[in-house]
C-alpha cells in the first residue's frame, strides 16, 4: 500500500493476482458480500505470466477504503495492493462507439473529434464508430458532447492506470 | 515413486499427522475410499454430511489440530456448506475434501454435480479445485498451512474423479516426498511492533477503569497461560466471550464472565464504564457490542488481532496490534514488567464492580414445590457433578446461553459451541467429534429439543464407532429464544415456535439408536440421573429434561438497544446501577 488517503469519492487500486481461474471471482465476489461499490473494473494478463493486474476503482461511500484494501489483502491469491493517486499517476480509459452522424453533421463530429485525440474507425450511412483513449475525465466530457448527436452504441473499457514515472500525472 | 492420485491424497493426509477423519462415501469420491482401508487415518462414518463437519470442528476445537472431514460432490458438498461457514465465522482450522465429476464433466450438468468451489468461495478462507493429480501432495500441504496458520479456518479442496481413479491414466502421478508450497499472495503476520505494545503499555499504566476484553482469538493463540501473566501483573479485570469462555478461569477473582447480548450485568456494564478497553482476540461482535455507537463510550481501545481486516473494522482503535495474541500478550507482560503496571488508585473502580457483583448477579426463580423443572438448576447440577475439565458443547438458542451462564469454565478448550454462525444442531456432532480428540474427557452436549431434532442421527454413529458422549436435552417443547423474542417483543404473540415435549419420544428415540435413554420431569430426579449417566462409559446418554417452557434468559440486551439499556431479571429491576 503506498500513498497517502486522498479525499476523492472514487480511488485507483492496482491489485496484482495469481493468474489462475477463479480470481476474478473471488475478487467480485469479495465486493459484493462486503457491499463494497465497485466504479470501475478492468482485468489482463501482465509481463509476468503467472500474475494478472486488476485495475479496480472503489467508491469509498460504501465501505473506507482502509477495509477494502485489507480484506481484498485476505484473498489468499492476491499478491499485492497498491492505491495509485490521481496527481501521481497515469490513468486511461477507451472507448468505442457508434454515433449518429448525418452527412451534413460530420464535419463538425470530426473536428470535435480531432481536438479530443480520437479516431475515425468506420463510417456509414448516417452513422460514424468512433474511438477514443484518454483519461477518465476526458473521455466523460466527449461523452456528454456526442449525446448532443444521439448515441447508439456505446462502450468503455473501464480505467486501466501506472504510476507516473516521476513528479506528478496528468 | 509411482503412484495413483488417490493413494497419494490420502498418504498426503497421512503426513499432515492427520489421526481421524470424519466423512461418507460417494460416486466421484469412490476411488480415494479405497486406500482408506489400508490408512493409519481412522476414518469416522457419519449419517449426514453435516455431521462430518460439525465434528471436525469439535474435533479442532477440542484439540487445536485442524479438523478433517471428507464427503463426495453435488448435494455431499452442499451439505457441509453449513459447517464451513460455521467454521469461518468462528475461524475454526478445518480441512475439507469434496469428490467432483471428472474433469472432462464439469460444467455439463453431470450427475452429483455442483460448483463446489464457487459455492463456497465466501464461506472458506480458501478453496481449490485440483486439476492435476501431480498437484494434490502441494495442494494439501498448503491447504493444511492456510487452515492453520494466520487467522485460522476452513479450506476446501475439490478433486475431480478423473485424477484420483487408478483406472483414469490421469491419475497417475509421481510421489516425490518433498512438494514446496506455492503461495506468493499469503504471508500471515507473526510478531508484533514494539511501539505499539509501548503504546498499549502506556494506556494500561494510566488506566482509571481498565477491562480485558478477551475473545477466541487467545484461546487460537493457546495463549491463556501468558493472559494469566498478564491479568496478575497488572490487576486488571477479565470478561470472556462466548468465544473464549475458558480462556481465563471463571473462578478467578478478576474474572467477570460472559459480556454482551445475555453476558452477566456486571461484565457488560464494566466495559460500557471502562475508560480502557484490551481487546485480545476480539472482534466487537455486535452480540458482544450492542447498538455500536452507544458502546463502551468513555473508553479508549486497544485492539490485537492477527487479522488486520479486524482492527478498525467495527470500532476504531487507539492503539492497534496485528499479530499472534500470545505473542503481543507476552510482549505486553515484559513491557510492563519492565517499565511498571503504574500506580493509579483502582479502588473506587474494584468496588463498583464488586457492587454491581452483589446486586446483580445471575439468578433465576428455583422452582417451588410441584412446580416444573428449570433449566438452569439442570445446568448447576450438572456442573457441580462432572469433573472440572469436563468438555461441554452446546446448540444455539436459551440453553446456549444458560450453559455458558451457569457453568464454570476453568479450563480452556471445555466450551465448544458455535457462536459466529448460531448453528442450531451443532451440539450432538461437535460432541462426538470433542470426545474422539479427547477420549479420556468426559463430554457432555447441552442441547435444546429444536436443535436435537436436527442432528440427532449423528447418536447412531457415536454409537455404531463406540464414541461415547452424554447429551442433557432441556425440552421445553419450544424454540426457545424464539419463543423469548415473541414474548418480549411482538407482545406475546407466539407464531410457530410450539414443538412437543412427547413428540418425538426422546427416550425411545435414544434408545434406537444404541444410547441409554432417560427422562426426568422433577428436580429431586436430576441430581440421580446425572449421576446414572456419569457412570456409563461404554455408550451415549440422552437424558430428556422436562423443562418449564416459560423460562427467560436474563440479563438481556434487547437487538438494537445500547448495552446501557441491558433487561435485568424481574427480581433485580428495583436495583440500584
Amino acid at each position: 500500500m503506498s500513498a497517502g488517503p486522498s479525499k476523492n469519492r472514487y480511488h485507483t487500486l492496482v491489485v496484482t493476482v495469481e493468474n489462475k481461474f477463479g480470481v476474478l471471482a473471488r475478487v467480485a465476489g469479495l465486493f459484493a458480500r462486503r457491499g463494497f461499490n465497485i466504479e470501475s473494473l478492468a482485468v489482463a494478463p501482465t509481463d509476468d505470466e503467472d500474475l494478472s493486474r486488476i485495475t479496480v476503482v472503489v467508491d469509498v461511500e460504501s465501505a473506507p477504503l482502509e477495509q477494502v484494501v485489507k480484506q481484498l489483502d485476505k484473498l489468499i491469491n492476491v499478491v499485492e495492493i497498491r492505491e495509485l493517486h490521481p496527481d501521481h499517476s497515469v490513468e486511461r480509459e477507451l472507448m468505442i462507439v457508434t454515433v449518429m452522424a448525418e452527412p451534413d453533421r460530420r464535419d463538425e463530429l470530426v473536428e470535435h473529434l480531432d481536438r479530443a485525440g480520437g479516431k475515425v474507425l468506420s463510417v456509414g450511412t448516417d452513422a460514424m464508430m468512433l474511438s477514443l483513449v484518454g483519461p477518465p475525465a476526458r473521455i466523460d466530457d466527449f461523452e456528454n458532447l456526442l449525446r448532443g448527436y444521439g448515441i447508439i452504441e456505446f462502450q468503455r473499457t473501464g480505467r486501466v492506470a501506472l504510476a507516473s514515472l516521476d513528479g506528478p500525472g496528468d | 515413486m509411482q503412484m495413483d492420485g488417490g493413494r497419494a491424497l490420502i498418504r498426503a493426509l497421512e503426513e499432515e499427522g492427520v489421526e481421524v477423519m470424519f466423512g461418507l462415501p460417494g460416486g466421484a469420491i469412490l476411488p480415494v475410499y479405497d486406500p482408506i482401508i489400508d490408512s493409519s487415518i481412522r476414518h469416522v462414518l457419519v449419517r449426514h454430511e453435516q455431521g462430518a463437519g460439525h465434528m471436525a470442528e469439535g474435533y479442532a476445537q477440542a484439540t487445536g489440530r485442524p479438523g478433517v472431514a471428507m464427503v463426495t460432490s453435488g448435494p455431499a458438498a452442499t451439505n457441509i456448506v453449513t459447517p464451513l461457514c460455521d467454521a469461518y465465522l468462528d475461524s475454526t482450522p478445518l480441512v475439507v475434501v469434496t469428490g467432483q465429476v471428472p474433469l472432462p464433466a464439469i460444467g455439463t450438468d453431470a450427475f452429483q454435480e455442483c460448483d463446489t468451489t464457487g459455492i463456497t468461495m465466501a464461506v472458506t478462507k480458501h478453496n481449490f479445485l485440483v486439476t492435476e493429480a501431480q498437484d494434490i501432495p502441494r495442494t494439501v500441504k498448503e491447504a493444511f498451512h492456510i487452515a492453520t496458520t494466520g487467522r485460522p479456518g476452513p479450506v476446501l479442496v475439490d478433486i475431480p474423479k478423473d485424477i484420483v481413479d487408478p483406472k483414469n491414466p490421469r491419475s497417475a502421478m509421481e510421489w516425490t516426498g518433498d512438494v514446496e508450497m506455492d503461495l506468493p499472495g499469503y504471508h500471515p503476520r507473526t510478531g508484533v511492533d514494539q511501539s505499539a505494545i509501548e503504546a498499549a503499555a502506556d494506556l494500561i499504566r494510566t488506566a482509571e477503569r481498565p477491562i480485558l476484553y478477551v475473545g477466541g482469538g487467545v484461546l487460537k493463540a493457546r495463549a491463556s497461560e501468558v493472559l494469566r501473566k498478564l491479568v496478575e501483573l497488572s490487576g486488571i479485570h477479565v470478561v470472556t466471550t462466548l468465544m473464549a469462555r475458558g480462556a481465563f478461569p471463571d473462578g478467578h477473582d478478576l474474572c467477570l464472565g460472559m459480556p454482551g447480548m445475555h453476558g452477566n450485568f456486571t461484565a457488560v456494564t464494566a466495559m460500557q464504564e471502562a475508560d480502557l478497553l484490551v481487546a485480545l482476540g476480539a472482534r466487537f461482535d455486535d452480540r458482544v457490542t450492542g447498538r455500536i455507537d452507544g458502546f463502551a463510550p468513555g473508553a479508549q481501545i486497544v485492539h490485537v488481532d492477527i487479522d488486520a481486516a479486524e482492527l478498525g473494522k467495527v470500532r476504531r482503535p487507539d492503539v492497534a496490534i496485528q499479530g499472534d495474541c500470545r505473542v503481543a500478550i507476552e510482549a505486553l507482560v515484559a513491557a510492563l514488567a519492565a517499565g511498571g503496571v503504574g500506580n493509579v488508585d483502582r479502588t473506587a473502580w474494584r468496588s463498583r464492580i464488586s457492587g454491581w457483583q452483589e446486586r446483580f448477579p445471575l439468578t433465576y426463580e428455583p422452582s417451588a414445590p410441584g412446580d416444573r423443572l428449570k433449566p438452569q438448576y439442570v445446568i448447576e447440577q450438572l456442573r457441580d457433578a462432572t469433573p472440572e475439565d469436563t468438555i461441554v458443547t452446546s446448540g444455539v438458542g436459551q440453553h446456549q446461553m444458560w450453559a455458558s451462564q451457569y457453568w464454570n469454565f476453568e479450563h480452556p478448550y471445555t466450551w465448544i459451541n458455535s457462536g459466529g454462525l448460531g448453528t442450531m444442531g451443532f451440539s450432538i456432532p461437535a460432541a462426538i467429534g470433542a470426545k474422539v480428540g479427547c477420549p479420556d474427557r468426559m463430554v457432555w452436549a447441552v442441547d435444546g429439543d429444536g436443535c436435537f431434532q436436527m442432528t440427532a442421527q449423528e447418536l447412531v454413529t457415536s454409537t455404531v464407532e463406540n464414541i461415547p458422549i452424554k447429551v442433557a436435552l432441556l425440552n421445553n417443547s419450544y424454540l426457545g429464544m424464539v419463543r423469548q423474542w415473541q414474548d418480549m417483543f411482538y407482545e406475546e404473540r407466539l407464531s410457530e415456535v410450539h414443538l412437543s415435549q412427547d413428540v418425538p419420544d426422546y427416550k425411545a428415540w435414544a434408545e434406537s439408536m444404541g444410547c441409554v435413554g432417560m427422562r426426568v420431569d422433577s428436580p429431586e430426579e436430576v441430581p440421580a440421573a446425572i449421576a446414572k449417566a456419569n457412570e456409563i462409559d461404554d455408550r451415549s446418554v440422552v437424558i430428556d429434561f422436562r423443562v418449564a417452557a416459560d423460562e427467560k434468559v436474563f440479563p438481556m440486551v434487547p437487538s438494537g438497544a445500547a448495552n446501557s439499556d441491558i433487561v435485568v431479571p424481574p427480581s433485580q429491576e428495583d436495583q440500584e446501577r
